[in-house]
């Protein structure tokens, strides 16, 4: 059918500025973390004693991955204005002004209930909760409350994306134990050397944005050391679970060997000063093996558990 | 609005309705499966 614009339509469609594209709406869900996102809730899922539907199991993870967007969509609706002040942020939907901020809110709001729902009626209810505490956790506590207030703003981030594996495991099991817990722990406190070393050679960009980030509160110093310690007690927390007996010998030579690595990076960061015109290295180079560390160690977990399986 | 202008409004229009449209298939297939998956429980 031909259908010829009428003059009101003329009119509208000069007074609508030009919806956003899908892509807008699907960078909202921070596409790179929900991979981490994605990844860490399936290895939960996947490591959980007992077996799940693939379908179920599928749904479960779509709903972590869904919730994680709708909260990440939840997170540059409040945060659009610091998101401009800073040159790793300002090319996002939002403060690019590509995508209206009332959308935004309305695509993180239905997001997060959608995922909530399906969690409910198709997996169990206990994962459903967790999965909206997790949600509020992000965008409530973390963005709205925590985040511009306290530079332990990170720690406490961390717990946000620490909860996909506990959901996935819970989706299998459907009740808390003391191993997904532990790698509850074990992304809890990855998360502070991994973002702080970014946060190193980034720090300028938060200072102009006015986030209170450990670097410009506490100084970099302070910062660098507590990057040695987190990553110390990142080697003890990662080896509990082959303490406690809940993995075999695969995860327990695998944490063993990555933590290790994972100190031996951190050494340089913890114990150094920046120059000026320092390339910052060292950050740079614990930024990058953070994030192959939990890829690395969660492919381990699951190796470990088909072994035993 | 110039035409140009007005060619990707509609483009646009018509993509993210496409997207939405798929979306809600795959959730329609997708709870069939859950459904049939359940009654099997």
């Amino acid at each position: 059918m031909n259908v010829t614009a009428t003059p009101a339509t003329e009119a509208t469609l000069a007074s609508t500025p030009l919806p956003a594209e899908w892509r807008d709406f699907f960078a909202l869900t921070k596409p790179r973390v929900m991979s981490l996102v994605v990844f860490t809730g399936l290895c939960g899922l996947l490591a959980a004693p007992g077996a799940i539907h693939p379908v179920l199991g599928f749904t479960a993870i779509l709903c972590i991955a869904m919730g994680a967007g709708g909260a990440a969509a939840l997170n540059q609706w409040w945060e659009a204005d610091i998101d401009a002040k800073m040159k790793r942020t300002a090319k996002r939907p939002l403060p690019s002004g590509r995508l209206r901020r009332e959308d935004a809110r309305d695509f993180g709001m239905l997001l997060s209930g959608a995922s909530v729902f399906v969690m409910l009626v198709a997996i169990h209810w206990l994962a459903a909760i967790v999965l909206a505490f997790s949600i509020f956790y992000y965008a409530v506590i973390y963005t709205m409350w925590l985040k511009p207030r306290t530079p332990q703003n990170i720690v406490i981030g961390g717990g946000a994306g620490a909860f996909p594996p506990l959901i996935g495991w819970i989706a299998v099991t459907g009740e808390i134990t003391a191993m997904p817990l532990l790698l509850f722990a074990i992304i809890f406190i990855w998360t502070p050397p991994h973002f702080w070393a970014l946060a190193l050679f980034v720090k300028t960009d938060y200072a102009e944005a006015g986030i209170p980030m450990m670097p410009v509160v506490a100084g970099e110093k302070s910062t660098r050391r507590q990057v040695l310690g987190y990553s110390v007690l990142l080697l003890a927390t990662s080896l509990l679970p082959w303490i406690i007996g809940g993995t075999g010998l695969i995860y327990g030579i695998a944490a063993l060997a990555l933590s290790a690595v994972f100190v031996a990076l951190s050494v340089p960061v913890g114990l150094r000063s920046s120059q000026p015109d320092d390339r910052m290295q060292p950050e740079k180079r614990l930024f990058a093996y953070s994030v192959i560390y939990l890829f690395a160690l969660f492919t381990a977990l699951v190796a470990d558990r088909m072994v035993l399986a | 609005m110039t035409p140009e202008e007005e060619a990707e409004f509609k483009r646009r229009r018509k993509t993210r309705n496409n997207v939405i449209g798929l979306v809600l298939g795959a959730f329609v297939i997708l709870f069939y499966l859950i459904t049939i998956v359940r009654m099997g429980d």
